[in-house]
């Protein structure tokens, strides 16, 4: 189909992009690379007023680490740019962040689909959701009353819905520390489809070797957002990392969250994802 | 209501930089660059099926990269390079990729080879040396209900391999006279 009407605005700062969001309201939505919105309003699932189009705008694109070994990442970044990114400038400790790109969509999705947009839509299956909330990352937004910073914990509200006040735009995400051991796995019907379960982990191994010291756990495609597994990182603290350990951390992942029964997948089926996925997301991250 | 009327009358006008030529269309926001490029510019060689990022019939080169040409609004687009089919061949004679393709039946209705030539025109540029699997990769970015795409996997294999061998052939032609030793005695071994 083809997109309802309306009013094209090319911002040329992000002081411009914020002001004209402001000025418009709700009815308005910032486009960057357009690959979630553009399908939408194909749809006309979404028939906003106005478009703001922030594509052009320099200096929100690039990933560089900080002194302190955080990686930040501009927002209009394109997936394609992060899994080509150089090693110099994405190396080992965020392996797990070039790895995942091969999952999101295809090679011509990729190439136009951006960082801060994908946070922004915030599908509960999307793979830089899932790493955002995995490694604690902080969204920095700015908007009319200046720049804030949120993080990943407090972002996704829910289905399609995050913390971003409608004349705020996503700038650039920060994740803070180094995720060596970090791995996502997820399935879909095909290759480039929206994962049905989607599980990432980080671990930490104890500094003498052995025994992990901590692990997170987190899954897509449960829950209208992104969720962190408590009970299945608390499996993952002082154990002995193998595939005995893995396996009931995955039990129990399986069984601490409730997913929902949909064309997709039932309940059951996502239960046993689950099971197979976290196990997996386990052993790819101690594979590194 | 008079709202929406108001909207749909509004024209915006778009420069556009297509197959080495510059291109001015009064056009409404809300114009795809799929439906730009066929309705306005007339280059119907670029087809449009989902329109909505699945199909990939659309596919056409942004700045040398392959995108999906209704996943995005012709405004977008100002200011960038963009190559459709039409731009592989000038004269009447196809290119190597397209030779390819008819060498190896990678198609059969055709509907999806415009979208499928500029992909892998775009891929190959990124990863002359792409292998098979990369190949069979990434030709799952686009829909093909005929050929089953082994035949597209073995053309564009085929094609890049010839350049790749063309590339070494022009290396080693100009290496002779200057390394003719170090030439020799690569090929000795």
């Amino acid at each position: 189909m083809k997109p309802a009407a309306f009013t094209y605005h090319r911002a040329r700062d992000v002081e411009g992009a914020a002001r004209l969001l402001a000025e418009l309201g709700d009815e308005a939505k910032i486009i960057a690379g357009g690959q979630s919105l553009v399908a939408m309003m194909n749809f006309r699932l979404a028939r906003p007023a106005h478009l703001v189009d922030i594509g052009g705008l320099t200096g929100l694109d690039g990933l560089r680490t900080d002194q302190d070994g955080a990686l930040h990442v501009g927002a209009l970044t394109t997936h394609h740019a992060m899994e080509t990114a150089p090693p110099e400038v994405l190396g080992t400790e965020f392996a797990v962040i070039r790895d995942a790109m091969r999952w999101i969509g295809h090679l011509p999705i990729r190439t136009r689909g951006t960082v801060g947009g994908s946070l922004a839509h915030a599908d509960s299956t999307a793979e830089w959701c899932l790493l955002a909330l995995l490694l604690d990352a902080v969204l920095v937004a700015r908007g009319p009353r200046g720049e804030r910073r949120i993080e990943a914990a407090d972002f996704f509200l829910g289905y399609y819905t995050t913390a971003l006040e409608p004349d705020e735009l996503l700038t650039e995400v920060v994740f803070p520390r180094p995720a060596p051991r970090a791995a996502l796995a997820e399935f879909a019907e095909r290759r480039g489809d929206f994962a049905v379960v989607s599980a990432a982990v980080d671990l930490e191994l104890a500094p003498s070797g052995g025994e992990l010291s901590g692990g997170r756990v987190a899954l897509g495609g449960v829950a209208p957002s992104p969720v962190r597994v408590p009970e299945a990182e608390e499996v993952l603290n002082g154990g002995m990392p193998g595939p005995e350990l893995f396996a009931r951390c995955a039990a129990v992942a399986a069984e601490s969250v409730n997913p929902p029964s949909d064309a997709n997948g039932s309940a059951r089926y996502r239960r046993s994802l689950i099971r197979t996925l976290v196990a997996r997301a386990c052993e790819e991250a101690m594979a590194r | 209501m008079t709202d929406t009327t108001r909207q749909a009358l509004q024209q915006q006008l778009i420069g556009l930089h297509v197959n080495g030529e510059d291109h001015e269309v009064l056009t409404e926001p809300r114009r795809t660059l799929v439906d730009v490029l066929r309705h306005d510019l007339r280059l119907t060689g670029t087809h449009v099926g989902c329109e909505h990022g699945i199909c990939g019939a659309c596919t056409v080169l942004l700045d040398g990269s392959p995108v999906r040409a209704c996943l995005m609004f012709a405004a977008q687009a100002e200011g960038s390079e963009i190559r459709t089919v039409e731009s592989l061949a000038p004269g009447r004679e196809l290119s190597d990729l397209q030779q390819a393709f008819s060498e190896h039946h990678g198609l059969q209705c055709g509907f999806c080879t415009p979208g499928f030539l500029m992909l892998a025109e775009g891929f190959l540029a990124e990863r002359p040396e792409a292998s098979k699997e990369e190949i069979r990769e990434v030709v799952a970015s686009n829909l093909c209900r005929c050929t089953g795409y082994q035949s597209i996997v073995e053309a564009i294999d085929d094609c890049a391999t010839s350049r790749r061998a063309a590339l070494r052939h022009r290396i080693e032609g100009t290496g002779e006279d200057e390394e003719a030793p170090c030439s020799s005695a690569t090929r000795s071994r």
